[in-house]
Order: C-alpha cells, then sequence, then structure tokens
C-alpha cells in the first residue's frame, strides 16, 4: 500500500524522498510559491508555500513528506499570511505592473491575485535600483528582482555557468553577475540559457519579444496561477 | 599585492572552505578587499568571484570600498548607549575630524557603529583594526585620537587600552576549581567512553546556547550516524547584546573548552574539530592557538590522545561581523566559506553538518560543563537546579547594577535574588536572553532562570527607572533589521518594516491604528520567519507591548491617520521651482 499523508484532509499518496510541495502537485493540489521551481533544489526562501505540518509552520517545498503527515495548506490564515507576504515583496521592489512588459505573463502578479492582493498593504521602501542593459539580448531590471535565486539555480544547475549570485545582507540584498566589470554583457550569459527565462517576474527579460503576445492573449489573462502551475509543473516532475 | 595573496594561500595551505580567513588578511593589509584581490582569490581558490563578493557584502568586517588605515568602531549596544557613547562618538567626531559611518578623506581614518562588542560590562566599548578596546572614556579618546594623529601603529598603543576584564563575580559548580589538564578525558577513557555518554545523559545537561536541546541526545544521535567522518564544532559565535560569558570562559577557561570539545569527539567518533570565534574576538585569537600548542605538545590534542588510539584536532576560524552566524547551520555555512545563510531542516547539522559530514555544535559552555561531568559524574550536576533544567547557568550580567559581570547561579535561582548579588536597585525591567528573548517587568522578578521558565543564553541586561523603555526597544528592533541575513521574505523585509514602523511610533507620527499594524507585523515575521533570528525579532515590541501597552499608546498623535510621508517637505523641490515660499505655498498634513 502507498505511503499518505492528509493534505486539508484529503489523502494523498507519497514516494519517498518527495517534498510536500511534490506529493501535492502530483495530486493536484495547488501550493503558492515562487522560488520553488521543480527542475531546481528547493531553496526555501519565499515563504509562500509554508503549510501546517502537524501543527508547525514548515515550508512545503523542502520539507519531506512522511507517514502520518496532516497538513494544512488551504486555510485562512495561511493565505492571510500568503498574502502579506506577497505584499512584502512589493513593497520592497518597486513593481509597477500596467507598465512592466512581463504583466501577464508575471508569477508574482499572478500570484497576487490569486491570494486577493488588493493594495501593497505596508508602506513602499522605494529603494533605489539600477537596470543593467548592457547585454545584447537580455535586459536586467533590478527593480523588479524578489531574490528567488532561480536564476542562479538555473545558470549554475542547468546552463553550467554561474552567471548569478545574490549578494548583500538583509533589505540590501541584491542581484549580482559573474563578470569583472559586473555587467550582464561581459558575461558568458547567452538568450536561450534557462537562466534567461526563469525569472518568475519581469527582472530578466528577453529584449525585442515585449509584445509579441499582446497583453490579454497572456498566459495568465485567462487562467489562474494554480491551474497553470499545476499544468506545467507536472509535465515537470513526471520528466 | 599579488605576492601576498599567494604568500598568504600557500604558507597557510587555504583551500576554498579558508574564504573568510583569507578575505579578512587581505581587508586587514590593505584596508579593504581590492577588485584584483579578489579575482586572484578566485582563481587561487577555485571559486566563483561571485561567491567572494557576496561574502564580503554579507560580513560586517569585510569591505569592497576602502576603510581607514584606522578603521574605528563603537558599539551601538543598547548598554553601551547607556553608559554615554554618544557623548563619545561627539568627542571622537571633532577631535578627529571625522564623521559617523564616514572615512576621513586623507584615508587615515574611518569611524562607524558597530553590534554588541561582548564588553557589555565594560563599555562603552570599541573596536580598533578589530582589537577590542574596553571602557572606552573621554580622557582615552584623546589618547586614541594622539596616537592616530602620530600614525603609530595599532600593534605599539599601549596595552593597557586593551586590557580586557574577567569580571567573574560568582562561581560555581562550573567555575569553582576549574579541573586538571587532561582530567576529563583520563575520568572518560577509564570509565568508558559509553559510560560517559550515560553519565552525560543522567546530569540532564541541556545545550547553553539558549535553545536548550539535550546535549547527550545530541552527541548520541551524531555517533549513531553511518560515517567515517564527524566534526566537532564549539560556537563561540557570541553574538546576543548583553552576553559576554564565552569571551570570559575562553580567556580564562580555554584548556577546559577544548577539552570538552575532545571529550565529544571521543565520544561521538571525531577527527576534526572547529572553534568558531566572534571576529570580534579577535583580542583571544593567538592566545587561543598558544592554548591549542600547549595541548598539542601535552598529547591533549593531535595523535594518539593520552596514549589512546584517538585523534583529534581542533581549528580556530575568526568570524566577521554577523550575529546571525550563532545559529549552527548559518555557522556551519561560514566555516564553509560562505555568507551565514541558515540551511533548511531538515537534515539538522547532526547529520548532515560541515561539508555535509555528521556535526555536533555545542555552545562553549557546554563543553565547559561536560568536562566536569566526565570527571564528577552525572549525578553530581544534576543535584543542582530543576527538575527541567539541571546544574547552572553562567550569566552575563550588565546595564544598570553596581557590579556587572559574570554570575553563576543554579538554575531555579530568582531573578531577584539575582539582581540583590549584582546590587542592582530602582529597577525598571530586565532584558532575560538578550533582544531576542523576554522583556520582564519588575512585577516579575518572583520568576527564575530556567528552561521552563525564563530561558537565556546568558544574556541579563538590567534597566533602571530612569530608562526608556521605547529607546531600548528601538535599539533592539534596529538590530535585527540591520542583522537579518535577507534570505526569507518575512525576516528580510519583516524586520526592516518592524524599524520603519517603531521609528514612525516612536518618533511621534503614529496615529489610531498604527500600533494595531505593529503588532499584526510582529505576529507575522514571528510566525513565518525562517530561523530563530527573524522569529525572535519581534520579541522586544511583543513583549513590552504586552506589558506597557501605555507606552505605545501615549505616543501616537489623537489623528485617525498619519500619512507615512512629510507632504510640506515633499513640495519643498515644487516651491524652489515657482520660487515662492509664502502661507499659501505650505500645507498642513492632516486637520488635527
Amino acid at each position: 500500500m502507498a505511503k499518505t499523508i492528509t493534505i486539508d484532509g484529503v489523502n494523498i499518496p507519497y514516494e519517498e524522498g518527495q517534498t510536500i510541495i511534490e506529493a501535492a502537485t502530483t495530486a493536484g493540489i495547488y501550493i503558492p510559491h515562487l522560488c520553488h521551481h521543480p527542475e531546481f533544489t528547493p531553496h526555501g526562501s519565499c515563504k509562500l508555500c509554508t503549510v501546517k505540518v502537524n501543527g508547525r509552520n514548515c515550508s512545503a517545498c523542502t520539507f519531506p513528506a512522511m507517514e502520518g503527515q496532516e497538513v494544512i495548506n488551504n486555510a485562512k490564515d495561511l493565505n492571510d499570511d500568503r498574502q502579506k507576504i506577497t505584499q512584502m515583496l512589493f513593497v520592497e521592489g518597486n513593481h509597477f505592473c500596467p507598465s512592466c512588459e512581463k504583466t501577464g505573463n508575471c508569477q508574482l502578479q499572478a500570484v497576487a491575485y490569486h491570494l486577493n492582493m488588493l493594495d501593497d498593504h505596508f508602506p513602499l521602501f522605494y529603494q533605489h535600483r539600477e537596470m543593467d542593459a548592457s547585454h545584447a539580448d537580455i535586459l536586467i531590471d533590478h527593480n523588479r528582482c524578489i531574490f528567488c535565486t532561480l536564476c542562479v539555480r538555473a545558470s549554475h544547475a542547468h546552463d553550467g555557468k554561474d552567471v548569478f549570485a545574490i549578494s548583500g545582507r538583509g533589505i540590501n540584498k541584491h542581484l549580482i553577475v559573474n563578470s569583472e566589470s559586473g555587467l550582464l554583457k561581459d558575461t558568458n550569459m547567452a538568450a536561450t540559457d534557462k537562466a534567461a527565462h526563469i525569472c518568475p517576474t519581469g527582472a530578466i527579460l528577453i529584449k525585442h519579444t515585449a509584445y509579441q503576445v499582446p497583453i490579454g492573449e497572456r498566459l495568465y489573462d485567462h487562467q489562474q496561477i494554480d491551474q497553470v502551475s499545476l499544468n506545467t509543473e507536472l509535465v515537470d516532475h513526471d520528466k | 599585492m599579488q605576492v601576498f595573496i599567494q604568500d598568504l594561500i600557500e604558507k597557510n595551505r587555504y583551500h576554498a572552505t579558508d574564504l573568510l580567513a583569507v578575505l579578512r588578511a587581505i581587508q586587514a593589509q590593505y584596508y579593504h578587499i581590492p577588485k584584483a584581490a579578489i579575482e586572484q582569490v578566485a582563481a587561487t581558490l577555485n571559486i566563483t568571484r561571485t561567491q567572494i563578493i557576496g561574502v564580503i557584502e554579507f560580513y560586517s568586517f569585510l569591505h569592497l570600498s576602502p576603510r581607514g588605515q584606522y578603521d574605528l568602531l563603537i558599539s551601538d549596544s543598547i548598554t553601551d548607549q547607556m553608559l554615554g557613547k554618544q557623548d563619545l562618538v561627539v568627542q571622537i567626531e571633532q577631535t578627529l575630524n571625522v564623521k559617523l559611518g564616514e572615512l576621513r578623506s586623507d584615508g587615515l581614518i574611518s569611524f562607524d557603529n558597530t553590534s554588541c562588542t561582548g564588553l557589555c560590562d565594560q563599555g562603552p566599548a570599541g573596536l580598533i583594526n578589530g582589537y577590542a578596546l574596553p571602557h572606552l572614556t573621554p580622557a582615552k579618546i584623546d589618547i586614541i585620537a594622539e596616537l592616530i594623529k602620530q600614525k603609530i601603529s595599532v600593534s605599539a598603543w599601549p596595552i593597557e587600552l586593551f586590557a580586557v576584564k574577567d569580571n567573574i563575580l560568582k562561581a560555581g559548580l562550573l567555575l569553582n576549581e576549574p579541573i586538571l589538564q587532561g582530567e576529563a578525558l583520563h575520568a572518560a577513557f577509564k570509565r568508558g567512553l559509553k559510560e560517559t555518554l550515560k553519565e552525560l545523559d543522567i546530569s540532564g545537561l541541556r545545550g547553553r546556547g539558549g535553545a536548550g536541546f539535550k546535549t547527550a541526545t545530541k552527541w548520541q544521535f551524531c555517533a549513531e550516524e553511518i560515517t567515517d567522518e564527524r566534526i566537532v564544532v564549539c560556537n563561540a559565535d557570541e553574538g546576543e547584546p548583553g552576553t559576554f560569558k564565552d569571551r570570559v570562559l575562553l580567556n580564562s577557561y580555554a584548556h577546559q573548552v577544548f577539552e570538552g570539545m575532545t571529550l565529544c569527539a571521543a565520544i561521538i567518533g571525531a577527527q576534526q574539530g572547529f572553534l568558531y570565534l566572534r571576529g570580534e574576538y579577535l583580542h583571544l585569537y593567538e592566545k587561543l592557538n598558544d592554548v591549542l600548542a600547549e595541548r598539542r605538545l601535552a598529547g591533549l590534542l593531535g595523535n594518539n590522545i593520552i596514549e589512546t588510539n584517538f585523534s583529534f584536532d581542533i581549528t580556530i576560524c575568526l568570524g566577521a561581523g554577523a550575529y546571525i552566524c550563532g545559529e549552527e547551520s548559518a555557522l556551519i555555512e561560514s566555516l564553509e566559506g560562505k555568507m551565514g545563510i541558515p540551511r533548511n531542516r531538515p537534515p539538522y547539522p547532526v547529520t548532515h553538518g560541515y561539508l555535509g559530514k555528521p556535526t555536533v555544535v555545542n555552545n562553549v559552555e557546554t563543553y565547559l560543563a561536560a568536562t566536569k561531568i566526565a570527571v564528577n559524574g552525572g549525578e553530581w550536576f544534576a543535584s543542582i537546579g530543576t527538575e527541567k533544567s539541571k546544574g547552572t547557568k553562567i550569566l552575563s550580567i550588565c546595564g544598570d547594577c553596581a557590579q556587572p559581570g559574570i554570575y553563576e547561579v543554579a538554575f531555579g535561582t530568582t531573578v531577584q535574588n539575582i539582581l540583590d548579588d549584582c546590587g542592582a536597585k530602582d529597577v525598571l525591567g530586565i532584558q532575560i536572553g538578550g533582544p531576542s528573548g523576554t522583556f520582564i517587568a519588575n512585577t516579575e522578578f518572583a520568576r527564575k532562570i530556567a528552561f521552563e521558565d525564563l530561558a537565556t543564553g546568558g544574556s541579563f541586561i538590567i534597566f533602571n527607572n530612569t530608562r526608556n523603555i521605547l529607546d531600548i526597544v528601538n535599539n533592539f528592533t534596529h538590530f535585527f533589521a540591520h542583522e537579518s541575513c535577507g534570505f526569507c521574505t518575512p525576516c528580510r523585509v519583516g524586520t526592516s518594516l518592524l524599524k520603519n514602523q517603531l521609528d514612525k511610533i516612536v518618533n511621534g507620527h503614529g496615529s489610531a491604528g498604527d500600533v494595531v499594524a505593529l503588532e499584526e507585523l510582529c505576529q507575522l515575521v514571528k510566525t513565518q520567519s525562517h530561523c530563530g533570528l527573524g522569529q525572535t525579532a519581534a520579541n522586544p515590541i511583543l513583549s513590552t507591548l504586552e506589558r506597557y501597552p501605555e507606552l505605545y499608546q501615549a505616543q501616537l498623535k489623537k489623528i485617525s491617520y498619519e500619512p507615512g510621508f512629510d507632504l510640506d517637505a515633499a513640495l519643498e523641490t515644487a516651491r524652489r521651482m515657482a520660487n515662492r515660499n509664502d502661507a499659501a505655498a505650505h500645507l498642513t498634513q492632516v486637520e488635527e
């Protein structure tokens, strides 16, 4: 008999070595997340995927599924906290959705809609962040970086390049690139790299492609992030 | 510089894991880490330049831009402030012509704040080029200013400036009668290592860093891992403001601490040990290395310890200014030459620690206690204390009392007893366990020091009735925002939001909803953060809000809403451009 955990009272099978989020995705249950990606080592930093495991808060993306766990995922208090954490990400950077070319394809925006976020709630930081447009094909807009490290992980594990890293401490954290000049143009990054396409926000963009898909026909314009996420990430798990 | 770095790395046989040591040496030599040095270190140690930049920007004592030839830091901890730190800042700024937070234009001196230096019983304290300057006075500042003006090398400064005192004022079970060198090891091997672990179990010893995990269980778990390599780490990253007992233990009981680590290694089967010494305790570094050398000569470290087939050695690694490295998995990351970011758990360090090897991390005091238990047995230790907290606790007492210093008290001792011992009068409240602990009011002095009541890693800061609670809370809240590693969203953003929100209230810009918003934010940061730093960062606010809600309310304006920005100030540019300054060009914030 397969081993099981329960999520919100529903019995879910899992395989030894799976994390809670992996077991949930396989079973068709969406747990909100931003820094998690099924292809890469879990990071556990955005904290959107926090669930209660036998009464204790745990990151579903890093916590292993174990026999007998009672997991609470879709509960009001958890979703309220997830909404506030998303608001934190919005006020920390400078996110102007209407003028951002990622709008409609942005996971941060989509998760905010999913969590029914209607305002920023917290005072904005208005941090001064630079842009790096030096690369011929790729743009970095630091205003939108949420430090999920997906580009760091993709560049390291998939592209074998180590183009990116997160530097600094606390609220001064920032994305840096691996070149003597500190500019993206002087790295060996290519537009075909996984790292160039994995950013959940509009911090790393491919140039000259901005409006090829018109607003209104974008990924999250007609589907909620939970559905998109389950469809795409289940495929990834099966690979 | 190229030769310097090449020699440094070759002579010390440094690897990628020694990155902090390499960067510390470069910082000391060139007052920053020049770009060329980053390139050379990256190539030599075969690591990415981004890892090096990350580390430099993570640790407070490493810098990408030059500091002064004399880098003077002054502790901004609350106890230093209470002892007159601010006046000294003014004096330093005037006599040395340098502003706090700046590098003087000639590059000779830089001056800045630093987090608690672990000299709270002899503050205000500072650091010059990393070396501790206890008990700063106006007269001493004049001397220091003169030494700097004459460009006298710090190594030639009068030793009195660096004389750090132990101030052991009450000794108990642990501090009375130190054991003889090797006594615990001989006792353990004679009794049998398994039997000694049993004694440790009987003693009921729990980790002295604050979390209180049972020591024998931790050692047992690590020993049970199937591996041929285990690691023993001593956590001497004593960064909790108000704590300084580990400094004293390492200054006067170092043999016993190292013996405790060796004992642990013998029991769990480890060959390699590390003492992670906080950067602020640089003044102890050489002395501790001498103790290690002595122990090797005496056959208490190295190969075939006390003529058994057990071999073990210890390396001292210096931190570089990061409170978070007191968290055990962040400490391990730091030992590996990385930024001190707490790991995801599970796996725990006992199974996957340093370089993935099973690792025991214990506090300095825990190892000290273990040696005495090995000598005297578990019952001896367990006969003192309470049911859940056996033995004694070494407290670092500072703040408003006649005799600040080290006090060893039995678990179960009441706060009132301790206050009587150290001569504290007219007490307003006490911060127990440091900023991450609890603030107790003067109605709670019957409470006891124990894991089940008031747990503490050792910090015990006393405030008398002349002190302002909101100033204290503000200092602690700024501390956490400064020390947050920034890994997880709730702590990275949350501690800074807490700081800004509390500033708003303290500075008199708060209105009706602001205390509620503050409390809400506290709960979020507490429940959602990744590690102990974030989970406790709101404690100063929460524990005082619970006890003194009226203090917060009194700060609020009697309006329902106050914008987060200064409307009139925001119009300044427009006024300048329009060349107007009449009454109509000004707007009041909100109708009161």
